[in-house]
């Protein structure tokens, strides 16, 4: 029995050199995964393997039971993923309501209801609805990728390193809302660089080292483990 | 008291009035550029050619509805072959993408390599269109001339000077307000309008939220193209039809969409007008308008002329070479040029 979503055995990389070398990454609906890792591992690379936006030479990518290696990305948002990237995540020069509006493009209805949710989900969304998305703060530009990704109502949710560049208030506020929308039943798979804070909240965690899974296991069994904590805690 | 009212008038006949109807082919046409600009990421230098087909359609279609006795009098027939004209260019500019533009799209070509096919299409439909109507010039409008004569001025007001609206500068006028706000609207309430300024600001994200891009071009290339028809055909109006002129013209209308910023729709519309009342303001002689203003002690003797009209296209090379070293993202902060 896969996981709702899974990722198997995955090889791959950009050019010559594989980046994923035999990575596997699973989440199920309802639950928080974490990639975590150093420097140069493979976590974003593993990430876009999931979602099609790199080619695999081996391995398999399958959601609910279908195999969906071959698909593209716009094909998987079809299907019920939805990601969002570490960078140029928003668009900068429309408002907050655009934003949301754009990430509800495939939805033939029920698009109004999906944005009221994401405003009760976000309520600072609301307040700087039109307001161009550019010129809100970090944190705040998170929250409206976050809500643009799940304008899709989406069954799997891919974060890469939300809380990059945010302050610690903030990224414990988003992990609360991140856990909050987990816990509506959609799979969320996040990278981050902010590993103990993010394993806490991690049902499944992946250490990822030079494309391999190092150690995997629910988030707190992680960080009670003393090689995962020397190795990439800093003690 | 009349002085001043004399002197404004003659600036208003000379300078405001022809500026304003200029800057509206301008704007339009550097409205195109821009939207181009922002969609599909390369300079379409084909553009002016692309007005150049649109008058020439616009006068093919006059030449057939004057055969059959079809008119609007008091208004120019070219009204009536606006649609005709708006058509025939967006199917070539549609024609163009398909055969010759996507070709690299799909390679992902450097935007300079499309920057240098562009040159080719506009060499190339600059043959088609000679080849088709010929290099002469043609005066193609046969509406009513004024819309207020000197004459009819002078005697209404009893000013010395006298104000000339011409029929084709109010047109110009005011199709390009419509214009204007009618791609102000489609860009910013419309789905397709969103749709396109999400594909323009972040590429890879409007892909990850379902933009369909053969969409979003194909859109681009109608309004471009027809927004290109409608400025080629109201130029042509204005002045007369003579192929050679969209070439020219091509410089003011980058230009324009330089200055206010490439990828910014009201960047160009501002654009257009800086550039067109630098132009005319730069090489009016004032003359006629000091005497009005200064005393008899302080009139000057020469033309008061800052430069001689020749120089008309120099003004467009200025500015777009200032705004390049001064503030490259243009006065709206579009995309570096």
């Amino acid at each position: 029995m896969t996981a709702f979503l899974s990722g198997t055995n995955m090889v791959g990389g950009y050019g010559v050199v594989d980046i994923l070398r035999g990575c596997t990454i699973e989440v199920e609906s309802g639950q928080v995964a974490v990639i975590v890792g150093p420097n140069g591992a493979g976590k974003s690379t593993g990430m876009k393997a999931l979602f099609g936006m790199l080619k695999l030479r081996q391995g398999t990518v399958t959601l609910a039971g279908e195999d969906i290696t071959a698909l593209t990305p716009q094909a998987r948002v079809a299907k019920g993923m939805s990601f969002v990237p570490q960078t140029d995540n928003v668009f900068a020069s429309m408002t907050v309501e655009e934003n949301l509006e754009m990430g509800g493009l495939t939805q033939r209805e029920g698009v109004q209801d999906t944005m009221a949710q994401i405003y009760d989900l976000f309520p600072v969304l609301k307040e700087k609805r039109y307001q161009p998305a550019g010129q809100l703060s970090g944190g705040q530009r998170q929250q409206v990728a976050v809500g643009r990704a799940m304008m899709t109502r989406p069954k799997v949710l891919m974060l890469d390193e939300p809380t990059a560049g945010v302050s610690p208030v903030v990224m414990d506020d988003l992990f609360d809302r991140i856990i909050d929308i987990a816990r509506s039943g959609v799979a969320v798979l996040m990278v981050e660089q902010n590993a103990r804070q993010a394993l806490q909240i991690a049902d499944r965690g992946y250490v990822l080292v030079q494309g391999e899974n190092r150690y995997s296991g629910s988030g707190p069994e992680l960080l009670r483990q003393e090689d995962v904590r020397k190795s990439f805690l800093g003690g | 008291m009349e002085n001043l009212a004399n002197a404004l008038v003659v600036l208003s006949n000379f300078v405001i009035i022809p500026a304003l109807a200029y800057g509206s082919q301008l704007a339009l046409g550097a409205l195109g550029v821009t939207i181009i600009v922002a969609v599909l990421r390369f300079s379409n230098f084909a553009h002016g050619e692309l007005m150049s087909f649109g008058a020439m359609s616009a006068v093919f279609a006059v030449w057939v509805l004057q055969w059959l006795g079809i008119s609007i009098a008091p208004l120019s027939t070219a009204l009536l072959a606006l649609p005709v004209a708006i058509v025939m260019t967006v199917a070539i500019a549609l024609l163009t993408d398909r055969f010759v533009y996507r070709f690299y799209r799909v390679r992902k070509a450097d935007t300079v390599v499309l920057l240098i096919v562009s040159i080719g299409v506009m060499l190339a439909m600059a043959g088609i269109i000679r080849f088709a109507i010929g290099p002469d010039d043609r005066v193609f409008d046969d509406g009513v001339r004024f819309i207020i004569s000197v004459a009819d001025f002078k005697a209404l007001t009893g000013l010395k000077e006298g104000l000339a609206i011409r029929t084709s500068q109010a047109i110009t006028i005011v199709m390009a307000v419509l214009c204007v706000g009618f791609v102000f609207w489609l860009l910013k309430y419309t789905r397709i309008g969103k749709m396109m300024r999400a594909y323009s600001d972040n590429e890879d994200l409007a892909l990850l939220s379902g933009v369909n891009p053969d969409q979003i071009v194909r859109w681009a290339w109608v309004l471009a193209a027809t927004l290109a028809a409608i400025a080629g055909t109201l130029y042509g109006l204005d002045k007369s039809f003579k192929p050679i002129v969209f070439q020219q013209l091509l410089l003011p209308i980058f230009a324009a969409a330089i200055v206010g910023g490439l990828g910014s729709p009201v960047g160009a519309v501002a654009g257009g007008m800086i550039v067109a009342f630098s132009e005319i303001a730069l090489t009016y002689s004032y003359k006629k308008v000091a005497t009005y203003l200064l005393p008899e002690a302080l009139q000057p003797d020469g033309m008061l002329q800052l430069l001689s009209t020749n120089y008309k296209y120099a003004v467009s090379f200025i500015i777009l070479v200032a705004v390049l070293l001064v503030r490259p993202n243009g006065l709206f902060n579009g995309r570096p040029s």
